[in-house]
């Protein structure tokens, strides 16, 4: 045993892309194994040592009973936990079945859907433990993701802003797409994090980092109206990879209940 | 120092930016991105927006094609020269742990002077307000760093844009100081060409090597009247007589509710505001805490953060962000440093998103509370 600290990584309902995130952090990996103890990180070594664990990093939504039963036993064995993701802190893509009956899902999918135990909802972490720090994206950042371990291992504050897409914009120098281009974009009720990626290349963001800290989606989903963007498609924008999050939740559930 | 205006054609402003540059400047100027007008690197007029114009209304912007070649046929995009001066992202020092355990810091080079070619009067007159800001009474690294040799080719505006208000502000459309060169662009069916009058030794030392032809009175009385003109077509205006008073007569008022209801917090109108000073330090560190900085950003009075104090933020509805914005901008700036920090660029009028309008907003706070008043 090394006096590092211990990092951990878990998986629930999700498609890996957070946690590939750090071993795609490549030019940082290597810092990353010196400063901590790797203990548990099916996806990167088959060395999996038991808990506790000083920093989990948590991936997925919780969306069987036996999730629901595991994401306390990691909450157990954490001391710091944070969750990576998009699925993880707002219940991801895979949360459109709270609109639904999942059972319609199982009996399309499976050809015995009796054998699938599930949840009706899939939920953020946060809705059934304690969560310490939240990093947001579909994808993450990894350059989120290393700022919190590194904050973490110097025992200072993560530089983590909730504020607009639109700021990153604003910083980089990218002209609106909005105002100049007429293209309908989720930054201005968009927390930052993805450094303004979309509009740099020209597209509307897709709102993968969640809400920010002062969501006004009427006045947004309002402008888009004006621009000619139907509410149908208004409420599919809302809900994608943080479709649960409640500010988009609501967002879209006004505007779908007026259709 | 002669002031004496000349003449230049396309090729001799080829010329002036040739020598500007070879007095060591990073040469900036007007260039098309992404569908709009941004100030970028320049080498020549090659590189500027020929034969473009833009159509400006809240929160929408276009590109159009002109039927000429002018090459100043525009108003300001979002960039001024904010983000070259006030630069973000830029470290106020950097450090590393050194051999014996202790910490040694260095300060990040001053970077090359920029030397502006066709700012406009509005975006000077904002450089004179952060100046003011941030060079008065006590020295601002990043920025007095970055000010120290700035060249300028300020551009008259003879057509103003659909925002613009700088006639109300006193800052346009023709600059009165500030400048190196002044520069105002004729165009018709028949000729192109282009006034410009010293405002400095340094303009006087670059426009003498063009050995351009001194403008004739007919031409002077020309560019004369084009500019008067220009001052009665703003898009916009303010009246500003009273106003600073007026809004701190507003605190209460109910329109500030009303604009909440629009206002998404976005900051988007700070960040392109040129006068706009706020922002944030954050501190990083490497993974292995062998290299450390401190990073200045731009920040904004919209962000929730921006606020915050031990136990939470200051101002946590948007109706006390935008509140704080306004009342700075047009009341409080004058009480902190003597003069309103508008300029009457437009800029937050036009890159707001759903386009709330400065000057809609303040006047209409002003009547309310004029009214208020006479009651
Ligand atoms: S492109 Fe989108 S995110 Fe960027 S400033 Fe415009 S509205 Fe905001
Ligand atoms: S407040 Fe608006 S119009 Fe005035 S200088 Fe700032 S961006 Fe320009
Ligand atoms: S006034 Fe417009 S640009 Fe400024 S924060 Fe509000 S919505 Fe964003």
């Amino acid at each position: 045993m090394s006096d590092k600290p211990r990092l951990a990584v878990f998986k629930f309902a999700s498609c890996d892309g957070c946690q590939l995130s750090l071993l795609d952090a490549e030019d940082h990996l290597l810092a990353v194994a010196e400063a901590v103890e790797i203990a548990n990180f099916a996806e990167a070594s088959r060395d999996i040592t038991p808990g506790p664990y000083d920093v989990s990093l948590v991936e997925g939504s919780i969306t069987t009973p036996h999730d629901a039963e595991r994401i306390r036993e990691v909450r157990r064995d954490s001391k710091f936990l944070v969750t990576i993701g998009a699925c993880a802190t707002a219940g991801g893509i895979q949360a459109l079945r709270n609109w639904k009956d999942v059972r319609d899902f199982t009996s399309y999918v499976y050809a015995n859907p009796q054998y699938i135990e599930t949840l009706s909802t899939s939920t953020p972490v946060k809705n059934h433990v304690e969560v310490d720090f939240e990093l947001r994206g579909c994808p993450i950042s990894k350059e989120q993701l290393i700022e919190v371990v590194s904050a973490l291992l110097h025992g200072r504050r993560p530089n983590i802003p909730s504020f607009s897409v639109c700021v990153e914009c604003k910083r980089r120098g990218t002209p609106c797409v909005m105002v100049a281009q007429g293209i309908p974009c989720l930054g201005p009720i968009t927390q930052a994090g993805c450094n303004g990626l979309c509009p740099a290349y020209e597209r509307g963001c897709f709102g993968c980092f969640g809400p920010m800290e002062s969501v006004n989606a009427a006045s947004l989903t309002g402008k888009w109206m004006e621009m000619g963007v139907k509410s149908s498609d208004v409420v599919r924008a809302l809900r994608t990879y943080n479709a649960y999050a409640e500010p988009f939740r609501e967002a879209s559930d006004a505007i779908a209940a007026t259709e | 120092m002669t002031t004496a205006p000349v003449i230049l054609d396309r090729a001799a402003i080829d010329a002036m930016i040739g020598v500007i540059e070879g007095r060591g400047h990073r040469v900036v100027g007007p260039v098309v991105r992404s569908g709009a007008v941004v100030l970028g690197d320049l080498s020549s007029t090659a590189d500027l927006p020929v034969g473009i114009s833009d159509e400006q209304t809240p929160g929408r912007y276009r590109l159009t094609a002109r039927d000429d070649e002018a090459l100043f046929g525009y108003v300001v995009g979002p960039s001024s020269a904010k983000p070259f001066l006030h630069a973000t992202g830029v470290p106020v020092w950097q450090g590393e742990r050194t051999a014996d355990g202790s910490f040694a810091t260095r300060k990040p080079e001053a970077p090359t002077p920029v030397a502006f070619i066709g700012i406009r009067p509005c975006d000077l007159a904002a450089i004179g307000i952060q100046d003011k800001v941030f060079l008065n009474g006590y020295r601002d690294g990043v920025y007095g760093d970055r000010r120290e040799g700035v060249f300028s080719v300020v551009v008259n505006c003879v057509e103003p844009g659909g925002t613009c208000f700088c006639t109300s502000m006193g800052t346009g459309p023709r600059a009165s100081k500030g400048y190196d060169i002044a520069v105002t662009e004729v165009i018709d069916d028949e000729e192109h060409w282009f006034l410009a009058e010293p405002g400095s030794d340094a303009g006087q030392e670059v426009l003498a090597q063009l050995g351009a032809a001194p403008a004739s009175d007919d031409e002077r009385v020309r560019v004369e009247n084009l500019l008067v003109d220009a001052a009665d077509r703003m898009g916009r205006g303010l009246d500003t007589e009273g106003l600073p008073e007026a809004i701190k007569a507003s605190m209460e008022s109910p329109r500030w509710d009303e604009i909440a209801k629009r206002c998404m917090a976005c900051a988007n109108c700070t960040l392109v505001c040129p006068t706009c000073f706020c922002a944030t330090v954050e501190d990083e560190t490497d993974l292995a805490g062998l290299e450390a900085q401190r990073v200045r950003r731009w920040d904004s009075c919209f962000n929730e953060e921006f606020s915050y104090i031990h136990g939470g933020s200051l101002r946590p509805s948007t109706y006390a962000r935008y509140r704080q914005w306004l009342t700075h901008k047009l009341s409080t700036w004058v009480d902190q440093f003597g003069e309103m920090g508008c300029v009457g660029c437009g800029r937050c009028i036009t890159w707001c998103p759903v386009g709330i309008d400065i000057t809609v907003e303040a006047a209409a706070l002003a009547a309310a509370a004029k009214e208020a008043t006479h009651v």
